[in-house]
């Protein structure tokens, strides 16, 4: 714990200062989302913070348990609802595993370009949100907004749903894609190179920026493994974790890419690596683009009720905002008998009163901003 | 030259106090409109740099969309939270309000058109820009609102923090304006001899540190980005306006609007020639007035494009920018003006002077952010390798990888 910068001062004797208590949330602005966090404030300055979660449970896992293998795939798109294809690419994964399925390698190839589109169009998404809690007027995230509004597009095609795809399904896709897919593909990746680059030049150099993200919110490498921080935060904090790279799940060991890492693990270093993981997704779908089956099946043919062995496993796997794992374990029969969500942004944000305390109101809102939370996926 | 009175045009004698009366109803009727004017620009403005269109439906292009949005501030029901301190709560509107229609009075639109042609208009400016401040914290304390209560005291804070190097930043003007006059004439506060006095040369030229200095100020004064932390939505929620609605948060918007164009028509009088430069005073009154307001809707524009890109600087870094960055620079500025043109020195020298001190300030800012930013981030080239199988004796050893 950082320790705090200002003492109270007595100025008489019967003189009596309190600390006051701000509640920030639910409905503020820049809690993204359904968030409360109550601080203690002495002026401007923050000498405690209380989180409060839940006000979006939907009881999601339980729901799963309910339903069969395939009919719990819908509700992994309503926790990340910003990385839908991620969550959901998890959950069938973790199904084919407990399964034993093997899905075609055309459909796995879809699912691997979709997933890091949607990483780029979530990181997107924090950029402009970012942009917005460190004071730009809109511009930011209009900009964001603009190009996740391609790649959103370009999933309409795909799916015919912008945000709750249900696209995968257990043993590989829903259907074929449409036929323009991979040229689609390609124009998305040179407008999306420039979309990035347009962040970069508006807000990476500003002044600022830097004056206002540099050295707020630090977290030592040690510290983020304790919390058990996950993601572009954990990789800030400079630990070279990435599960695509250190478990190779999918089809990930057949590409060539580089793991962007900060040296203070603060906001700025957040972002940094944010916007350098967008241009290494964009490089991971180009050579995914070259290798890929231009024909094929996309789904495998399954029995129609599936009843799994029974036995357990976790699939976890690198969404954009850290390790996302499923946990599900078998009974025999049609339904899960238990499955839980490891939800990357719940421990994130477990980390939010240690880089918060000691610092300034604006500051926290720019923290809560860089580790990019999504309610439904804490709450789920 | 003497003031143009109505009167003379009519060629009916008209008392002095119904002429500015005249003078007065002309100046509110024409700022209302331009607050108008001005809202709907911005919203233009803003909306080609972020990509969009901005509004498009009310009237042609969008243009009577300020109108309607006073029209439904009119309609909409005067709340008042049950737990505010009921009168401070709703006078504060109008002691933001007053003040900055106040400063009105001394601004030369033309060579012969303001409200009064005042002697210390210079320092009146200033004494009265500091008394809507106090509106702003009785609605930050008269709410009952933490977020209000926040932002009223933000807003103090910077309004004195950036008043004073704004105040020292034109000062260095009234220097080199008053060597211009014979010596022991007064009449250098005098806005319009300050406009007058710029004919050939803008003080843009001679003092172009005093003027970045006077613009950062105003921004700061008007709460626009980067220095808007007294009305951050993402922070404080709208900041010490949050309780009002209806036509008390109307005068709110009115007043900072007018006092924008205020602030841009003090700078383009002071810094840019006004009226004067580059024509002098052979121009006709009207053309007078466009240039006037050319200059003004030039610095209103930039201002616009800054709120478009610079984010919010924090409360502690606003402070400390205003106290040991810009009022040294700014002291040191009167400094150097008063040493050298007391020892004779052309006002070239004077320019010279204060364009290097300028480049030393940005010098400074620069140098400090990128020793700040220090290296961005580093990369680490990963071919990714197939999972490596845990063995049982390997767990047992506490060897495995992964957890802590």
């Amino acid at each position: 714990m950082r320790e705090l910068v200002s003492q109270p001062i007595v100025v008489e004797e019967d003189f009596e200062t309190v600390d006051m208590n701000i509640n920030m949330g639910p409905q503020h602005p820049s809690t993204h989302g359904v968030f409360r966090m109550v601080l203690t404030v002495d002026g401007e300055q923050i000498k405690d913070v209380t989180a409060y979660i839940g006000y979006m449970h939907r009881g999601g896992e339980k729901l799963s348990e309910n339903v069969d293998y395939r009919g719990g795939l819908g509700y992994q798109d309503r926790t990340d609802y910003l990385a839908a294809f991620n969550t959901e690419w998890v959950y069938a994964n973790a199904v084919e595993r407990l399964a034993g399925i093997e899905i075609p390698e055309r459909a796995e190839y879809i699912r691997l370009i979709l997933a890091e589109f949607n990483r780029i169009l979530s990181h997107y998404m924090f950029m402009g949100a970012f942009g917005t809690d460190v004071g730009i007027f809109g511009t930011a995230f209009c900009w964001s907004f603009k190009e996740r509004e391609r790649i959103q597009d370009f999933f309409e095609a795909i799916c015919g749903d912008r945000m709750m795809y249900n696209y995968f399904h257990v043993g590989g896709l829903g259907w074929q894609p449409h036929e323009t897919f991979m040229e689609d593909a390609r124009w998305l990746l040179d407008v999306t190179t420039n979309g990035i680059q347009d962040i970069d030049s508006l807000m990476t150099e500003n002044e600022i920026m830097i004056l206002r993200c540099r050295d707020v919110g630090n977290l030592s490498a040690e510290e983020a493994l304790d919390f058990g921080v996950t993601g572009p935060m954990l990789r800030a904090s400079g630990v070279p974790l990435d599960l695509r790279a250190d478990e190779p799940y999918s089809i990930y060991d057949r590409f060539d890419w580089e793991i962007p890492l900060g040296d203070h693990g603060d906001v700025y270093d957040r972002y940094l690596v944010r916007l350098e993981e967008m241009r290494q997704s964009v490089n991971i779908i180009r050579q995914a683009l070259d290798q890929m089956p231009t024909s094929g099946s996309v789904r495998a043919t399954l029995p129609r009720v599936l009843r799994p062995e029974p036995g357990e496993i976790y699939q976890r796997q690198e969404g954009p905002r850290g390790e996302y794992g499923i946990y599900m374990v078998s009974d025999g029969t049609d339904k899960p008998w238990r499955m839980k969500v490891r939800s990357p942004c719940f421990h994130n944000l477990g980390s939010l009163k240690h880089q918060t305390v000691g610092s300034y109101i604006a500051d926290a809102v720019i923290i809560l901003g860089s580790i990019d939370i999504v309610l439904c996926e804490v709450d789920r | 030259m003497p003031p143009v009175v109505l009167s003379e045009f009519a060629g009916i004698g008209l008392p002095d106090w119904i002429d500015a009366l005249i003078r007065i109803v002309f100046v509110v009727a024409l700022m209302t409109i331009n607050a108008f004017a001005l809202i709907y620009l911005e919203r233009k403005v803003l909306a080609r740099f972020q990509a969009r269109v901005g509004p498009t439906r009310t009237g042609p292009i969008g243009m009577l969309q300020a109108i309607a949005d006073a029209v439904k501030l009119v309609a909409k029901e005067d709340v008042r939270p049950t737990t505010a301190d009921r009168w401070v709560f709703q006078l504060a509107p109008f002691f933001v309000f007053v003040p900055v229609f106040l400063m009105f009075v001394p601004i030369p639109f033309t060579e012969t058109w303001f409200i009064r042609d005042l002697e210390l208009g210079f320092l009146y400016i200033f004494a009265v820009l500091g008394l809507n401040i106090v509106g702003v914290v009785m609605a930050g304390w008269g709410s009952d609102n933490k977020y209000a209560l926040l932002g009223g005291i933000r807003a103090a804070a910077q309004a004195i923090s950036y008043e004073l190097p704004m105040l020292l930043a034109a000062a260095g003007v009234v220097i080199i304006a008053a060597s211009h006059l014979p010596a022991g004439e007064p009449g250098a506060l005098n806005l319009n001899f300050i406009a007058g006095d710029q004919r050939t040369t803008p003080y843009l030229i001679l003092q172009p540190l005093g003027f970045v200095i006077f613009m950062i100020g105003a921004l700061a004064e008007l709460h626009r980005p980067p220095f808007d932390m007294p009305v951050a939505e993402s922070e404080v929620v709208g900041g010490y306006f949050v309780e009002y609605s209806g036509m008390r948060w109307g005068m709110f918007f009115l007043a900072e609007y007018t006092a924008l164009f205020l602030i841009v028509m003090v700078a383009s009088t002071v810094f840019l020639g006004g009226w004067s430069f580059p024509f002098g005073a052979d121009l006709g009154l009207g053309w007078q007035l466009v240039l006037t307001f050319f200059k003004a809707s030039a610095l209103i524009f930039v201002l616009f494009w800054m709120r478009a890109i610079v984010p919010r600087l924090r409360i502690d870094q606003l402070m400390a920018f205003s106290w040991k960055v810009l009022l040294p620079f700014a002291l040191a500025q009167v400094l150097a003006n008063a040493i050298i043109l007391t020892y004779g020195g052309a006002d070239w020298i004077v320019g010279l002077v204060s364009m290097a001190m300028l480049a030393l300030l940005m010098g400074l800012v620069y140098g400090q952010m990128r020793l700040k930013a220090g290296a961005g981030t580093r990369t680490i080239r990963r071919r990714a390798a197939r999972p490596r199988m845990i063995t049982a004796t390997e767990v047992a050893g506490g060897t495995a990888s992964g957890g802590k």
